[in-house]
């Protein structure tokens, strides 16, 4: 049966759509990992490049693969990398709860707004994105330092005679992480809230829910997408973040994106380096397809 | 106008004004509303119905004036303090929750016990119909049960005064009329006094103990849909309700005591029963409803009858009815609706017809100008 040209042109538009992206992840995620497993099972040398080749030609189409897993078991054995990954998962997991604490509040607020009020609020979140990421966390340093704007406040104001050790601790990183990464825990929350139909909370009020417990029952679960989405928008790149434990924290703020910043730069090590980074890939994706299966599964449950 | 008979006063709106940035939407409106009745708020998009039903829910505060609801001001009263529950136009179920749940949360919202108010949800959903979707979800049912969903959510709470606002708006014509009478099955059954909102003046005679007609953010006129729509009170609400044809003219009163209206259009005087609501000389408007006109070859005998030539020009057959547009010498065209008997003794009036029009002095029906 013949087609009318134009169906075969819709099909091939449909085609190249899912082609692009296809594309684009095969030649930015998907090859790039592969050549990252493929160091990490190689032997680190001197030399450029400083690994050695995994595939030996044996004459023919036929080729052994010298490979092995020892960089693995070494992350395994050196407690090292644990402790990193363990203090990443735990420092992005609180930083995201502390910027779902602040940053519901405040995309609830603005939710309510209307008009120019809602505008100028929305700007105010966007507007730190004006400036480069990286002046405005070495801003913070000098903000945070001894002799900070922060300490030289509080002791002109004689609340303090020693200046506070806020600079290279534990809290600095929480609160470089947390004021970084607060967009993007608002702007999903917002859209959430603010594609809410209103008058749902008429209904609670109207069938007798107070304020508060049309909060928890209505706007809470509706706002639930917007909850996951802001919180996989910071807990991912605040788990492989560098730059901030870098400058603002100190020995006891060890994050696996400084493990892996020194193995690669400090040490050359870049097979192990490359298998600190497959785990921390896989540690990462595997709560998001974990999640992707729960909503399919919950959606066919549904329909 | 305003009795209510033998019922005692219930909810009382007292000279509630409501401005939103300046537009005056509800104006100076005072309305009584009687205990175990079905009143409908009728008028226009955009005459301020669903803002009054907001203030009896609570959802808007009135600028001036108040509102009590068995004798109780309802000033300061919160939504959720308040003894009304409301069905929203757009239904506003909970799109997270399950059918038992969203009927079940309002009671869940007082100290009721948890078996009880299990057995209260069962029998209204049971009432309403839908004892088969407890589980699903809201959009996993179809409008008219997502409908059901609501009125039982509202109802289940028992509150003393349910508010409907257009709460058929969203359903097709067959689902719409079966769904009027079961709304007033529910409220004879429950006896919970109905405020419902509504621009289909149909939908409002049909259900309705009595009508409040709206325009502009007032009151035009209250009354029962019979006294509203045999004596409408001005020219807005006659052509709002039902089909009316219109005559201008002049009150005279004869000195024995009867009165006519000179009509230049009809060329004739218009014989009248009921004059109180205009002066003599007074410029009036006649209104004579399509059936109350009837339609002959061949004049009528009874000289009382007020009577206008002119020539078919349309006749619309509605199946149990026709409607006939007669064209008077003015070059006016009126019309005249007939039921449409198996056998008629004349012949079948048909286009260009010479007919006359007749009818009676106390169908003539005077509205001040
Ligand atoms: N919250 C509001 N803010 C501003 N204007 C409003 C608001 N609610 C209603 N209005 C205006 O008040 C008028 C009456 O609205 P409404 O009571 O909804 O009319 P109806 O229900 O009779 O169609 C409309 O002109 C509408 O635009
Ligand atoms: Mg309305």
């Amino acid at each position: 049966m013949k087609k009318p040209l134009s169906t075969i042109g819709g099909r091939l538009g449909r085609i190249g759509v899912l082609l692009i992206p296809a594309f684009w992840m095969s030649l930015f995620f998907v090859l790039p990992f592969f050549i990252l497993v493929k160091i990490s099972i190689s032997e680190v040398r001197v030399g450029v490049p400083p690994y050695t080749e995994i595939f030996e030609w044996v004459g023919g189409l036929a080729f052994h693969i010298k490979g092995s897993l020892a960089n693995y078991s070494f992350l395994i054995s050196d407690t090292l990398y644990l402790d990193a990954y363990l203090n990443s998962i735990k420092i992005a997991a609180l930083s995201t709860l502390i910027c779902l604490l602040i940053g519901y509040p405040m995309a609830l607020g603005i939710s309510r707004t209307v008009g120019r009020t809602r505008n100028f609020l929305l700007v105010l979140v966007i507007l730190p994105f004006w400036t480069s990421f990286l002046i405005r966390v070495y801003a913070w340093i000098g903000l945070l330092k001894n002799e900070g704007l922060i300490n030289a406040v509080l002791q002109w104001a004689g609340i303090i005679d020693q200046p506070l050790e806020l600079l290279h601790t534990p809290f600095a990183v929480y609160l470089g992480i947390t004021y970084s990464y607060l967009p993007f825990m608002v702007l999903p929350l917002y859209a959430t809230l603010e594609r809410m139909d209103h008058a749902l909370l008429e209904a609670a009020a109207d069938l007798g829910a107070r304020p508060a417990r049309a909060f928890l029952s209505i706007t809470l679960p509706q706002s639930f997408p917007g909850i996951v989405a802001g919180s996989m928008l910071v807990f991912i790149p605040a788990i492989g973040e560098f730059v901030i434990p870098d400058l603002l924290g100190g020995p006891s703020t060890l994050m696996i994106g400084k493990v892996l910043w020194n193995e690669f730069f400090l040490n050359r090590d870049w097979p192990l380096a490359s298998a600190v980074a497959v785990v921390m890939l896989v540690l990462l994706i595997a709560p998001l397809v974990w999640w992707q299966r729960h909503q399919q599964i919950m959606e066919e449950k549904q329909g | 106008m305003e009795d209510g008979g033998d019922k005692k006063p219930f909810i009382r709106i007292e000279n509630v004004t409501k401005t939103f940035s300046g537009d005056v939407v509800v104006n100076d409106l005072s309305l009584t509303i009687y205990q175990n009745e079905l009143f409908s708020l009728l008028g226009a998009s955009g005459c301020g119905k669903t803002t009054l039903l907001r203030m009896i829910a609570g959802f808007e505060k009135p600028n001036a004036g108040r509102i009590l609801i068995d004798g109780i001001d309802m000033t300061d009263i919160p939504p959720y303090e308040r003894p009304v529950n409301m069905v929203f136009q757009s239904y506003a179920l909970f799109p997270h929750m399950t059918v038992e749940q969203n009927v079940a949360f309002g009671l869940r919202q007082e100290k009721i016990a948890k078996s009880e108010i299990h057995d209260r949800v069962a029998a209204m959903l049971k009432l309403v119909e839908l004892e088969g979707f407890t589980t699903r979800k809201p959009h996993q049912i179809s409008g008219g049960q997502r409908q059901r969903v609501a009125l039982a959510r509202a109802l289940v709470k028992l509150p003393k005064v349910l508010l409907l606002d257009e709460p058929l708006a969203a359903l097709d014509k067959k689902l719409r009329q079966r769904t009027q009478f079961e709304l007033v099955n529910l409220q004879e059954l429950t006896g919970i006094t109905f405020i419902m909102v509504t621009h289909d003046q149909e939908e409002a005679m049909t259900m309705s103990n009595r009508i409040g007609v709206m325009k502009a953010g007032a009151l035009q006129q209250v009354g029962t849909p019979t006294q509203i729509y045999e004596y409408p009170s001005s020219r807005y609400i006659a052509d709002f309700i039902g089909a009316a044809n219109m005559f201008d003219g002049v009150l005279r009163r004869e000195d024995s005591g009867a009165a006519h209206v000179e009509c230049s259009e009809l060329g004739e005087k218009i014989m009248i029963t009921r004059h109180d609501m205009a002066e003599s000389d007074a410029p009036v408007s006649v209104m004579v409803r399509p059936e109350k006109m009837r339609i002959s070859l061949t004049e009528p005998d009874d000289a009382a009858m007020n009577r206008v030539q002119g020539i078919v020009k349309d006749i619309a057959y509605l199946g149990d009815m026709s409607i006939y547009h007669v064209q008077l010498n003015s070059g006016r065209v009126i019309q005249a609706s007939q039921l449409n008997f198996q056998h008629t003794a004349e012949r079948k009036i048909t286009w260009e017809d010479q007919v006359v029009l007749y009818w009676h002095p106390d169908n003539a029906v005077v509205l001040a100008q």
